[in-house]
């Protein structure tokens, strides 16, 4: 028997090699390569309609972490064309981290306004999306609650459910707190709203929702997106319709924290040119409304409609801190959550 | 690697060998154990070489806020994993393999089952059914009328508690699989004597069983705590902040790779202290049989409570493991709306298996290799080589992927580099972002699992058949493959098994280092899995439980079929 399946095991094994091989290099023409750290189902509709305009092909890679380190080691000979990211911390790793290159395109200047871009075109937000407060309709009275700081009220004590404080939402909140309040008050607020939590922080802005729904808690810290999400999905929609959406404000200002998703052209990009293609398109007016539409994000482009159901949920003001702030104050605001021991 | 050893065999001492190496060809097996293990352990200098360029000390901070609470829950969690993988694994085996009671037969494989769950989909199953909304709390409260949690106490799944249940119940197979194969194997003969000389079931078990498969057992329980310490998806799920969390903390939210490197690095260290006092506390001893009557073990049989309670204790890791898990996946892949059938699957299911295939074939060759030329009369710096091969299991493997991509990369590149210069042809990236890289990121992290299988079956033989093998005229190759090889193909098929089951279910570095547009059916599930939509996912996370399950029932078979002495072979 061990022979057979030593043979079984080697068969398949080059048969999978064939099978690989022929799918083969990916630096030909009418090409571009993606490193996603965005899941793929989000970016698929939006890569569809590139190749439908274009014809150009896209290959996609997606991971959550170690991107950066990938582009690092393969270096010059990276098959990365672009990166696409959530979060000003990590679009600013990539910098950091020298993998990145300018990129100056009317285009991109024209759909992208200035302050969600890097002066120098090294990388481009393409949406925004407000990290709101959920409260639930029937125990939290609308205007109740109306900015973050509020969070740290003892009247919520046992009533709040967050995330893991380090996840990268919360950092750049966190480190939006520091550059509106300083590193001092930013702290006796972490505190405060540490001793408020009803549990450990745990799962993700979903299940924050759902735990809102169960009676876990009464208040949510989560980005706006994912209310729409969970109303057009059968399972979740309970959840988002036990909660009401606020849009808090920050530091006694009317803004509201945001967080982007973006995108960088990647320093050794063997298809520069279709990089900037897909660059520009996904700032485009048909991409930017996939993201308004279809991922409920807000578009950066100023010519695009936010969707209906986005709308429905009411104006606001972004905070109009500049997103390099935030980057760089990440670190500290990471310290902060350890300091604290906000995680338990 | 036989077929090249053997055409040295008689051929006389190769002309770059010193005058004091054997003549008979050891030597050339020590050369060749140190360049693979020296490939292998490759990725782990590159961490070392990572940690030596932090971008800031990282640990005054750490030991000021977080770094105690993370020692103690990494400490925590492995003495719980470790102790529960040892009493479920050993108790489950001795009973399945030496007594007899109601379901004995179906259990032999059936306790392997577990070994086919991923620990990550089985921390987000019982977090489906256990966590304040799912069914049973629900239920609970319905029946009791309690409204909010304060109402009542339930024991919080997603806990340390929580992680320790569910990484015991998916790793104790290792433990339960390697302590069945070495309670088989050994001779009858000693207990007998031990039942002769008035000892019972259970303390023939502790007296002279467990003593004879301490070598066995230490290997599949230090399998299990390297598991433990490189998992991130469940602890992180569970929110449990072991040293894992601080390294991915550093790493990516303080932008300090080589700060992260030097956490992973002190875990290790951590590991390796583990495992060096358990060998040196046997290093005296030897476990080899000189006794081969291997008659087939009737069984004691059990009786009345004794043998419901055997029954029970078998059918609740099982139960736990593997029935309940996979029928939630099933419910949801087969009722929910939002369950995923795609004809992708097919691809990714090919790319799962071909991949575990190629890893099995290339981890059980290189640890035979390793394993064998030890024997060969090695020195300390064979056996330190091999044991630095075998560390990378204790890694997560998204930093271990990063220890692959730095010397693929540099070669890519070097010999880039060189073409371009000489040919001025432009080879770019050769094999990093292909599967040869995959392939060999599992081959350094799944090695010690194939090695402690195939060291634990080389353990077996008495040294007096090699010598005997060797007084015949046989080389050292020769001795491998007419009498080493067919007498441990039990162990080398456990091991290949061992390592097939791991890479179907690995998902860190296969997500770091895969090609373009490239998906397993591991990452086809964590893009679902990990924004909370198991019923999505639900089918791809049954076909990873599936595709297990095979390798789990052959692995099954062949420990079963391994103990000599049930063919009545004359050995």
């Amino acid at each position: 028997m061990f022979r057979t399946l030593t043979g079984a095991l080697l068969g398949s094994a080059i048969a999978v090699a064939a099978t690989f091989s022929a799918t083969g290099s990916a630096a030909a023409a009418g090409e571009v390569n993606i490193y996603s750290l965005r899941q793929p189902f989000l970016i698929e509709p939006l890569l569809k309609a590139f190749t439908e305009k274009t014809g150009i092909k896209t290959n996609v890679v997606f991971a959550k972490d170690g991107v950066v380190e990938r582009m690092k080691a393969e270096g010059a000979n990276s098959p990365a064309d672009v990166i696409l990211t959530v979060d000003i911390g990590r679009l600013n790793d990539a910098v950091e981290a020298g993998v990145v290159q300018p990129v100056s395109s009317k285009t991109l200047d024209a759909n992208v306004p200035a302050s969600f871009r890097d002066p120098e075109g090294r990388w481009f937000a393409l949406t925004q999306r407000a990290r709101l407060i959920y409260a639930a309709k029937d125990r939290v009275k609308p205007g109740e609650i109306t900015s973050y700081e509020q969070l740290a009220d003892p009247k919520w004590k046992g009533r709040i459910c967050t995330r893991s404080g380090k996840h990268d939402y919360n950092v750049a909140l966190l480190a939006a707190m520091i550059a509106h309040h300083g590193e001092a008050k930013a702290e006796t607020w972490l505190e405060g709203l540490k001793a408020n939590l009803a549990r450990k922080p745990q799962g993700n802005d979903r299940g924050q929702v759902k735990a809102i729904k169960e009676g876990e808690c009464d208040l949510a810290l989560g980005n706006n997106y994912y209310y729409g999400a969970m109303l057009s999905n059968d399972e979740q929609k309970p959840w988002a319709e036990a909660v009401n959406p606020v849009f808090p404000t920050i530091g006694g200002t009317k803004g509201t924290h945001v967080n982007v998703s973006g995108i960088a052209l990647s320093k050794s990009a063997p298809n520069r040119d279709n990089a900037v293609k897909l660059m520009e398109f996904l700032s485009g007016n048909d991409a930017q409304e996939i993201y308004a539409t279809a991922n409920y994000e807000y578009p950066v482009n100023p010519q695009v409609k936010w969707s209906p159901l986005v709308e429905s949920w009411g104006r606001f003001t972004p905070d109009d801190l500049p997103l390099s702030a935030i980057a760089e104050l990440r670190g500290a605001a990471v310290k902060m959550v350890d300091r604290v021991g906000y995680d338990g | 690697m036989t077929a090249e050893a053997d055409a040295f065999q008689g051929a006389g001492p190769a002309p770059e060998l010193s005058a004091a190496a054997p003549i008979d060809g050891r030597r050339r097996w020590h050369v060749a154990a140190l360049a693979t293990a020296g490939l292998v352990a490759m990725p782990v200098l590159a961490i070392v070489w990572k940690a030596l360029n932090p971008t800031e000390n990282i640990w005054p901070h750490l030991a000021s806020t977080v770094l105690p609470g993370y020692v103690l829950t990494t400490v925590l969690l492995m003495l719980g994993v470790g102790v529960g993988t040892f009493v479920i694994g050993t108790g489950t085996a001795w009973l399945v393999a030496m007594c007899r009671f109601p379901g004995r037969g179906l259990f032999q494989w059936a306790l392997l089952l577990p070994l086919a769950m991923p620990g990550y989909l089985i921390a987000y199953v019982y977090t489906d059914l256990l966590e304040f909304a799912g069914p049973l709390q629900s239920v609970l409260r319905e029946v009791f009328g309690w409204s909010t949690r304060r109402d009542y106490w339930f024991p919080e799944i997603r806990s340390l508690g929580g992680a320790i249940a569910m990484l015991t119940l998916v790793l104790y197979p290792y433990v339960y699989a390697l302590a069945r194969a070495t309670f088989l194997e050994q001779s009858i003969c000693v207990l007998e004597v031990s039942r002769t000389l008035g000892r019972g079931t259970w303390r023939s078990l502790r007296d002279v069983a467990l003593p004879l498969a301490r070598p066995a057992i230490a290997v599949g329980v230090t399998l299990a705590l390297m598991e433990c310490l490189n998992d991130f998806g469940t602890v992180d799920f569970f929110a449990v902040r072991t040293l894992t969390a601080g390294v991915f903390d550093v790493w990516l939210r303080m932008g300090n790779a080589g700060g992260a490197a030097q956490i992973a690095l002190v875990m290790l260290a951590f590991v390796v202290l583990l495992i060096w006092a358990e060998r040196r506390s046997r290093v005296r001893q030897r476990f080899h049989h000189t006794s081969s009557k291997l008659r087939p073990i009737e069984g004691i049989p059990l009786h009345g409570r004794k043998a419901w309670a055997a029954t029970v204790a078998c059918t609740l890791p099982v139960l736990l493991g593997f029935a309940v898990p996979a029928t939630v996946l099933a419910d949801y892949a087969f009722t929910s709306e939002a369950a995923q059938w795609s004809p992708d699957f097919f691809r990714h299911a090919l790319n799962s298996l071909g991949l575990s295939a190629a890893a099995a074939l290339v981890a059980v060759a290189l640890a035979t290799l390793l394993a064998y030329a030890a024997r060969q009369r090695a020195g300390g710096i064979v056996h330190a080589a091999i044991r630095l091969a075998s560390v990378g299991y204790a890694i997560p493997g998204a930093v271990l992927a990063i220890g692959v991509l730095i010397p693929f990369a540099a070669f890519d590149n070097a010999v880039d580099g060189f073409l371009r210069q000489t040919v001025g042809i432009s080879t770019g990236l050769i094999l990093s972002g292909t599967v040869s890289a995959l392939v060999f990121a599992y081959t350094v992290r799944f090695l010690a699992v194939s090695l402690g299988a195939v060291e634990a079956g080389l353990g077996r033989i008495t040294p007096s058949m090699e010598m005997a093998a060797r007084t015949l005229g046989h080389g050292p190759s020769a001795t491998l493959r007419r009498l080493h090889l067919p007498m441990i193909r039990g162990s080398l098929l456990t091991g290949g098994l061992l390592v097939f089951v791991d890479t179907m279910k690995e998902l860190p570095a296969t997500l770091v280092l895969r090609p373009f547009n490239f998906d397993t059916l591991a990452t086809f599930v964590y893009q679902y899995a990990s924004d909370e939509r198991l019923e999505a996912c639900a089918p791809a996370a049954l076909a990873v439980v599936a595709a297990g399950i095979l390798p789990v029932l052959l692995l099954a078979r062949s420990v079963g079929a391994a103990r000599p002495g049930r063919r009545g072979r004359d050995d």
